[in-house]
């Protein structure tokens, strides 16, 4: 191709969107709009997403020894949990510390304990394991209840991950996720939908235009290309809209519910980390959408 | 030029829009193609260009098989015949000047030259001072000389005319005609169907005359009418 008749297809292509201001104002909005909708719930999966990984990472593996298990035991097993490839720490609880945690998890009622001292801890020593995966957390459990195994004096008591509590929150974050990508999914084919019809419209409405460049010998890459240009600016200037306005809203979101949200544990995905997943999705899928609209409306009254 | 040998064409809802038709239209000639509405004239029209293909027979255009013409290559076809229609068919939204460039700009031409012969061309028609002027701004016997430049800014080998005088009043017909005589005297074959026996009876060119889809007259210097 020529460089003059490609700077042809863009000037045209630009000059149509111009021309046909009511149009590429419906086109525009249309794409706007859905992807602000779609964008909205990108937001919303990565925060939900965010959180779930915050509660998730919070599960850990308490392990608790027999009574008496003598130091260079307990110095062992601490050695032999580390070695076990999903675990990322271990700290060692002795029964005194034990013995103070629950004192603070009671708090006012801290006084049933009154009366046991150092001397008639009824606390086990132990371990808090922590493991790179959550999801590997009861794998990590099993290998350390599996090291009783090969100890004659089967030191450890117990191994516990509240199975049942982190099997309940993986299923609820599980479901979160997969709503979220559903409904994320869905919104696209949606916004795609629209998207290309509203280009359809435009297009219907020039399909004279196109007839006449047939009839003087317009090859259809010729009479495809400033459609293409079209469609890629529309895509790319209602998506460029969407995003700096979800992007900026979202900052301000973010600002706002700070202190809120950080009084729950919880704080929100930051701008920085959400302006690329989001903001280039949507500026891609706009573009890509504009493009695709185009070309498939065009191709209709390209057929002889 | 232009030759119909044995060409039939059948539309799907069944009607029979040619039967048999036999043609040969010489390079630079005049042809008027005349007939009743309904005859097989637009249908004559639009399998030179290829809007339409015959149901049977073969057709050429200026060295083109149309019977084997692959639709990609349909574009080359048509650069070489101008087209003229009723109803003008300009973009409304560009100028008399843009509407003849973008003939040129289709088949890729260089800037310069597009501008040098979209001059030419509207100076031929006579429409160098409205180059800037939209359609809608234009008369109607002006509107068909920027369609008129149009046609003729690529140097067609053929000008396909239907019915280009059917919306304009006489005194502009006889205009729009000395124009594509003028065109015609310098080397374009042009090829016309028309209802305006004024035209054809003045003009003295050869007659075709298509009843029911049958050639039932073809006349050197003929006259306008179409009985048997």
């Amino acid at each position: 191709m020529r460089f003059s008749t490609f700077s042809r297809h863009i000037r045209e292509g630009t000059k149509s969107i111009i021309r046909n201001g009511w149009m590429s104002f419906a086109s525009i909005s249309s794409i706007a709009v859905s992807l602000f909708i779609l964008g909205v719930f990108m937001l919303l999966t990565l925060n939900v997403n965010r959180f779930a990984d915050q509660v998730e990472s919070q599960a850990q593996i308490r392990v608790f020894l027999e009574l008496d298990t003598p130091e260079e035991k307990i110095a062992g097993i601490e050695r032999q949990i580390k070695l076990i490839p999903e675990v990322k720490s271990v700290v060692f609880v002795s029964k005194h510390d034990a013995l103070e945690r629950l004192r603070e998890t009671l708090g006012e009622n801290a006084d049933v304990l009154d009366g046991y001292e150092a001397e008639n801890n009824p606390l086990p020593d132990g371990f808090d394991v922590d493991v790179f995966e959550p999801r590997q957390i009861s794998i990590a459990a099993e290998k350390i209840k599996a090291l009783n195994d090969t100890d004659p004096d089967r030191s450890i008591m117990r191994v516990r991950y509240g199975e049942e509590t982190v099997k309940q929150l993986f299923r609820i974050t599980n479901g979160i996720r997969n709503i979220g990508l559903v409904i994320v999914l869905g919104l696209a084919v949606t916004a795609m939908f629209l998207i290309s019809t509203s280009i359809r419209m435009t297009i219907y409405a020039r399909r004279r235009e196109i007839a006449i460049m047939k009839l003087v010998g317009a090859t259809n890459g010729f009479i495809r290309w400033p459609f293409f240009v079209e469609g890629a600016l529309t895509g790319l200037i209602g998506s460029l809209i969407t995003a700096a306005g979800l992007l900026a809203g979202y900052a301000q979101v973010i600002r706002s519910t700070r202190l809120d949200l950080g009084l729950m544990m919880f704080d929100l995905v930051p701008l920085e980390e959400a302006f690329w997943p989001v903001g280039g999705t949507i500026v891609g899928l706009g573009t890509l959408i504009g493009i695709f609209g185009s070309i498939l409306s065009v191709r209709k009254y390209l057929r002889v | 030029m232009i030759e119909f040998h044995g060409v039939w064409k059948t539309y799907p809802d069944g009607t029979v829009a040619l039967q048999s038709v036999n043609v040969l239209i010489e390079r630079n000639e005049f042809v008027f193609i005349v007939g009743p509405s309904g005859a097989g004239k637009s249908t004559f029209m639009k399998l030179i260009y290829r809007e339409e293909v015959p149901t049977k027979g073969q057709i050429s255009v200026n060295g083109f098989n149309l019977g084997k013409l692959k639709p990609r290559k349909i574009p080359y076809l048509r650069r070489n015949i101008g087209v003229i229609f009723q109803d003008f068919r300009l973009l409304p939204k560009l100028t008399a000047y843009e509407n003849v460039a973008f003939a040129m700009e289709v088949v890729e031409a260089p800037r310069r030259l597009i501008k040098k012969r979209t001059m030419e061309a509207l100076e031929l028609v006579g429409l160098k001072n409205k180059a800037n002027s939209l359609p809608s701004q234009l008369s109607g016997g002006e509107q068909q000389r920027v369609a008129i430049a149009r046609a003729i800014v690529n140097n067609p080998a053929v000008i396909v005319a239907d019915e280009p005088t059917g919306n304009l009043d006489p005194e502009t017909s006889w205009e729009i005609m000395k124009l594509l005589e003028e065109i015609n005297y310098r080397g374009t074959t042009i090829v016309m169907a028309t209802h305006n026996s004024a035209i054809v009876n003045a003009m003295r060119k050869r007659v075709i005359a298509i009843d029911k889809g049958v050639i039932v007259r073809d006349e050197p210097r003929g006259e306008y009418g179409y009985e048997i």
